[in-house]
């Protein structure tokens, strides 16, 4: 896998999960000005999840998961993508948009550092703070000795 | 056979114009939100989830207060919702191995790499009515820091990562394997169920299946019928990654997470084919918290797997036609509520005839008859 897909990759997954209403805003400096062409309308619809019998084993169907996915064109040609989780379309669009002006090496640093950098800390942040309650409920239980032998 | 009836429009708009004031209670008080349903109702969420097969908690939310409650209904009416969908994408396996783990616990090892956490949990409550949450705006809502406890004695390999117990025993054989054997999992949304069926279609049925019915079922092997002496090896919940392919990408991409919880049993050892013995295993696996559901399907996919270890199916729990065509709780209040629809037809020719019959024998027996 190629460094710039590795980077896409990133980037996507970031702008997937975060809040909607926090990359809506960060975004807006970024594509106030920018034109796109709508290749694929922000559009509802649904996944299919897979799981392994035992965590490990052969897969089987768990269910499905909704999700909305948007395809847009930036002014300089490059393709924006986005899939996320849930049914958000204004999400889904602005995260297509950033994708295609992230493709582009001059906007790349700035769109990294002002909107998917502090995106990811907010993330991170809030794995931080699940896995700390978490881990206040560790527990070691004692066996006791019962009774006769 | 139920007929066609005409006429009842405007009693049937009324009476849902009741059921919507019904619905919504006394005006005197604020009106229940969506977001407050999902946020602090999230186990009846979670179950709409699992069992109305879409993950998607604002929906069921919404299911939940359209349905005032009857959480059979909001998953009938999530089943419905998903049926206007269309299916884009199929995901990658979801690894519960790498889930973010908020709760993991074991009932067969008391020490395990990456010890026991206890998450958010009913267990060890005593059951006792919470009357603070009576008195409004007075519940405990901080976070639990590891400061405000007394430090619990460090286990020694704690915050290792959290291997599976299951596959400690795989490794030393003492275990059936799960293996992959790369097929292309059965899919009962797109081909009906056929007897027998292959295990994938029965634990996407169960996971569907109706909680209350499987939880019945699962105790019924406890107290005898279909006994399979289960230990709940390790029953985790967290978040899991959810990775998609797209096919005009070419590469994974991670577009969230989702909450499960996963339970795997470790069932009564039995003498294999090839003479060795094992202890053998149920799945259980559902959308969010949902942990008794989770059991009570790792404990049905164990009874289901009687054939495999040449056990006698002769309880319920191991019939898989009865089963699998009686967990969807869908289908089935659909059938009995059918009941309602007008028979009238129907009824009255089964009247005509018992009328009959009755004639017939009063004209046979009449001296009898009246004494």
């Amino acid at each position: 896998m190629n460094e710039i897909e590795d980077s896409r990759r990133n980037w996507m997954s970031v702008l997937a999960q975060a809040p909607a209403e926090e990359l809506v805003e960060l975004a807006e400096p970024f594509l106030a000005g920018a034109g796109f062409t709508t290749v694929r309308a922000p559009q509802i619809g649904l996944a299919q999840v897979r799981a392994r019998m035992g965590g490990t084993g052969s897969r089987f169907n768990l269910g499905d998961v909704t999700i909305t996915r948007c395809v847009v064109q930036s002014a300089a040609g490059h393709y924006g993508h986005a899939y996320i989780r849930g049914r958000n379309k204004p999400h889904a669009l602005r995260a297509a948009q950033l994708d295609a002006l992230l493709q582009e090496k001059a906007l790349r640093g700035g769109i990294e550092q002002q909107v998917v950098a502090p995106l990811r800390r907010m993330q991170e942040q809030k794995q931080r703070q699940r896995a700390d309650e978490t881990a206040a409920t560790r527990v070691n239980f004692f066996t006791l000795v019962r009774g006769e032998d | 056979m139920y007929v066609a009836v005409k006429g009842g429009e405007k009693a049937i708009s009324q009476a849902h114009k009741l059921l919507a004031k019904r619905r919504r209670g006394d005006t005197g008080l604020a009106e229940l939100s969506v977001a407050q349903i999902r946020e602090q109702l999230p186990l009846a969420v979670d179950r709409v989830m699992t069992e109305g097969s879409i993950h998607d908690p604002e929906l069921a939310a919404l299911a939940i207060k359209q349905a005032a409650g009857d959480l059979v209904e909001a998953i009938f009416l999530l089943r419905a919702y998903r049926t206007t969908l269309s299916r884009f994408y199929v995901s990658e396996a979801i690894d519960t191995g790498g889930m973010r783990v908020e709760r993991r616990i074991s009932a067969t090892f008391k020490d395990l790499p990456g010890g026991q956490v206890l998450g958010s949990t009913f267990d060890y409550t005593h059951r006792l009515l919470d009357f603070r949450l009576l008195a409004e705006g007075d519940a405990e809502t901080s976070s639990p820091t590891a400061r405000d406890s007394e430090p619990e004695p460090e286990p020694e390999e704690e915050a290792g990562p959290m291997g599976r117990v299951l596959q400690m025993l795989e490794r030393e054989g003492l275990l059936v394997p799960e293996q992959d054997d790369d097929q292309l999992p059965a899919d009962i949304t797109e081909v009906a169920r056929s007897y027998p069926c292959d295990r994938s279609a029965r634990l996407q049925s169960l996971v569907r299946g109706d909680e209350g019915f499987l939880l019945a079922l699962a105790y019924s092997t406890q107290r005898g019928y279909g006994r399979n002496h289960p230990f709940a090896g390790e029953i985790r919940v967290g978040e899991v990654s959810l990775t998609l392919i797209p096919e005009e990408l070419g590469f994974p991409v991670e577009i969230g997470t989702l909450q499960v919880t996963e339970c795997e049993m470790i069932n009564g050892f039995t003498r294999l084919p090839d003479g060795e013995v094992k202890f053998t295993r149920g799945y259980g696996l559902a959308f969010g918290q949902s942990e008794r559901k989770s059991m009570a399907m790792a404990l049905v996919d164990r009874a289901l797997q009687a054939d495999d270890y040449d056990e006698e199916r002769s309880s319920p729990a191991q019939q898989e036609e009865f089963v699998l065509s009686h967990c969807d709780n869908v289908e089935a209040s659909g059938f009995v509520s059918h009941l309602k629809l007008p028979h009238y037809v129907d009824f009255q020719s089964e009247l005509e005839l018992l009328r009959r019959l009755q004639s017939e024998t009063d004209v046979a027996q009449p001296v009898e008859e009246q004494a």
